[in-house]
């Protein structure tokens, strides 16, 4: 049996109030997995946790077998995280921030620069290179963050609404990157609200309201479980619905 | 009866709302809780304050003030200098006014008249920048009008009159800027000049009297018998603003009416060209400068180096800080000149140079361990990186420590010339109180935007006034050791006090 890529078992964390309740997530090798769920779901704050960003309760967390509470470091090497909000740094040129990102993920330094110029002009970055981030648009401040996050070539991909704020052009080669890593064998999960989305990108999907994760599975099986031919957004809404009326009982 | 919307009286209103929020949060930390704490905390610094003015002008007011040309040279002299920091202030504040985006987009693009909204901001900057000198002047007046004269409560009046006039010189140097270099270099340019007003008056006299008197003393200059001998007659218009502090009625009346028509014909002036200047200053996010490629780009170096090189790139290119350090390093050429002057000759200079370096080292090192250690604007990404937090610290550290002994090698260089026991001393004070500052920054430290570096004070009061007690008594045992005394100890342990206070007070982390 093959290592999942990501195994949360579970985790629970909370603020003021429980966010996250016993919240269990298998995602497989090479996987392209989309979570799904209204605002306040705890969609974020799952994959901060994931990602070390923030501590949970309790529960485990897996990251290709390596357990990542136990051994932060060493899950860390094969993962990156992708926010809405690009971290960029503002007085650095693209180049630059390659450079910074491959420095902390420790990328020999031949590999680093090929696989940053590779980046930079497959993200259409090459103009911009040499320029200072602080004036480049939203799009562009993303593109710079997904090339951080693929220069050190990871195991696994973790994006937290990737898409918001960015226009046709910009989502579409964000889109067609994370595609072409799929298909090299890399796992992606995202959040997304736009439903399109992971209705065309992801294999799997994952429904999560009050930090419960409430459906999972394909979207043939999605569909069936609602039992009516419907495009995901009302499927989307209809479990929303459901799971919403199953915490109020 | 409410002001009509999109009025003066209407944006007034608004700006003091927002205004008294932003100060209540500053002075609070955002705990309402600690409100009586703070009013008890500033009744007594009133209290102090008013003791220490009154041991300073006790005496004078007690021979009684005569209206000579000593006292007129030492009240337009101190004057000048509070003004000079009220320009400086002006400046800084005018161009937030141009530059600050918070809520100018919502205006700008809102049907309301941009130039009412200028002549409120103006305004205000007036107001505050008037402020922390009529603060600082306060217990002075206070004292001297109850030991000597109610008419020195006329020195409010100059004290107005001089952040109208301050307000408006500080809009005419923007607008010149704006017109002569351009919205992309006048913040910057108008910073530094902030920074060279603010500290160059107080550098100067100091010069001053380190080259005739050998005194590091700002008011040695203005007791000084040939600048009393050269000053103009006693009836001379020259001293106005001296008569309008001593409570002559028709000196503060022409103090006022000049100051406050300066600055409406200022407003009056620049309030059309508002909109245009500030939508000129947004435009300057889009703009993308090129930078020069590295000659060795992608070299093999440990995460700690990658770390560092990082904050020496982004300190290098923060123009805030840079006029920050300018400042920094301003306040340092006094000491210098001191130590040029006297050298070989006189060991007592080194009990005024050793604390103030010590102390500067402090300082600089608190501003930039916040950008090092709370300033990451890749937050996650450091966070998601495969590098241990105490390596990150430790290599955000070693980059501040480095930059500041960048700083203070020169000075400890010229100092080892003249004695090699000075300079150690001076080192290792230095070390303490820049150690001290970069500690306290550590354990206060939260997450936030290099973009908030001006207000990083807000974050916690207990962390500020730490690291400002803590360089002063390290500055304190430089100065007996460079006495020679075992008192030197004194200090020190109130340096470890305080360290251990911040220690307690800083809030625990997982």
């Amino acid at each position: 049996m093959t290592v999942p890529a990501l195994a949360v078992t579970s985790l629970n964390k909370s603020f003021d109030r429980p966010v996250i309740k016993q919240f269990d997530l298998t995602i497989r090798a090479g996987e392209f997995y989309a979570l799904l769920g209204p605002n306040g779901a705890g969609k974020t704050t799952i994959l901060r946790m994931v990602a070390g960003l923030l501590q949970p309760d309790s529960g485990g967390i897996s990251i290709f077998g390596i357990d990542a509470r136990r051994d932060p470091i060493a899950a860390k090497r094969v993962l990156a995280w992708v926010s809405d909000e690009p971290m960029v740094y503002d007085r650095l040129t693209p180049l630059e921030y390659l450079e910074f990102v491959a420095g902390l993920w420790q990328v020999e330094s031949r590999q680093a620069q090929n696989k940053a110029n590779e980046l930079i002009d497959w993200l259409g970055l090459r103009p911009h290179a040499n320029e200072l981030c602080g004036g480049f648009s939203k799009g562009m401040l993303q593109k710079v963050a997904l090339a951080g996050a693929l220069v050190h070539d990871p195991k696994l991909i973790i994006l937290d609404e990737p898409l918001t704020g960015l226009d046709a052009g910009s989502a579409r080669t964000v889109k067609d990157v994370l595609l072409g890593k799929v298909r090299e064998g890399v796992t992606v999960i995202m959040t997304t609200h736009i439903l399109e989305v992971a209705e065309r990108m992801a294999e799997r999907i994952g429904v999560i309201t009050g930090g419960r994760l409430i459906a999972e599975g394909t979207l043939a099986e999605l569909r069936n479980r609602i039992g009516r031919e419907s495009s995901l957004e009302d499927i989307f809404l209809d479990l929303v619905a459901q799971g919403a009326e199953e915490q109020a009982a | 009866m409410s002001a009509a919307p999109a009025s003066i009286a209407w944006f007034a209103k608004h700006e003091l709302i927002l205004g008294w929020r932003d100060w209540v949060a500053m002075m609070t930390g955002g705990r309402r809780a600690r409100s009586l704490g703070i009013v008890i905390f500033l009744a007594v610094v009133v209290i102090i304050l008013h003791l220490m003015a009154l041991g300073l002008v006790g005496p004078w007011a007690g021979r009684g003030i005569n209206e000579d040309g000593a006292t007129l040279v030492m009240l337009t002299g101190t004057g000048f200098l509070f003004w000079t920091i009220m320009l400086s202030q002006a400046l800084e504040a005018v161009t937030r006014v141009y530059y600050g985006r918070s809520d100018l987009d919502l205006v700008l693009s809102s049907p309301a008249s941009s130039r009412r909204l200028f002549a409120v901001r103006t305004g205000a900057v007036a107001l505050t920048s008037m402020l922390l000198p009529g603060l600082l002047a306060s217990p002075l007046i206070n004292m001297l009008a109850l030991l000597d004269n109610p008419r020195w409560l006329f020195a409010y009046g100059v004290v107005l009159a001089m952040g109208a006039i301050s307000t408006a010189i500080a809009i005419g140097i923007t607008l010149l800027l704006f017109r002569f270099v351009g919205p992309r270099q006048t913040r910057l340019i108008a910073q530094i000049v902030a920074a060279v007003v603010g500290a160059g008056f107080v550098i100067g006299i100091q010069a001053a009297a380190i080259l005739y008197y050998g005194d590091m003393s700002r008011f040695a200059l203005f007791q000084s018998q040939a600048i009393i001998d050269i000053a103009p007659e006693v009836d001379s218009a020259f001293w106005l603003p001296a008569k309008a502090v001593m409570g002559y009625g028709d000196a503060l009346a022409t103090m006022l009416v000049v100051g406050i028509t300066a600055l409406v014909a200022t407003i009056a002036l620049a309030a059309p060209s508002y909109g245009q200047h500030a939508t000129s200053a947004a435009g300057l996010t889009h703009i993308r400068s090129a930078r020069r490629v590295s000659r060795n780009p992608f070299k093999q170096a440990s995460q700690r180096h990658a770390l560092r090189r990082k904050e020496w790139r982004l300190l290098q290119r923060d123009p805030w800080l840079l006029s920050q350090t300018l400042m920094q390093i301003l306040y340092l050429l006094p000491p210098a000149l001191l130590l040029w002057h006297n050298f070989g000759s006189d060991a007592g200079a080194f009990v005024v140079v050793v604390p103030v370096l010590v102390m500067a080292a402090g300082q600089l090192a608190g501003g930039l361990a916040w950008l090092a250690i709370s300033g990451e604007d890749a937050h996650d990404l450091v966070v998601t990186a495969p590098v241990s937090p105490r390596t990150v610290l430790l290599a955000k550290i070693e980059a501040v420590l480095t930059v500041i002994l960048c700083v203070m090698a020169p000075l400890l260089l010229l100092m080892a010339l003249s004695s090699w026991q000075m300079a150690l001393i001076t080192a290792f004070g230095a070390m303490l109180s820049a150690g001290s500052a970069t500690a306290i920054q550590l354990w206060f430290r939260v997450v936030a935007k290099r973009s908030m570096f001006r207000r990083r004070q807000v974050a916690s009061r207990a962390a500020t006034l730490s690291e400002a007690f803590a360089s002063i008594m390290w500055a304190g045992m430089g100065a007996m050791l460079a006495a020679g005394s075992w008192l030197a100890f004194g200090p020190a342990i109130v340096a470890v006090l305080v360290l251990c206070i911040a220690r307690m007070l800083a809030p625990r982390r997982p």
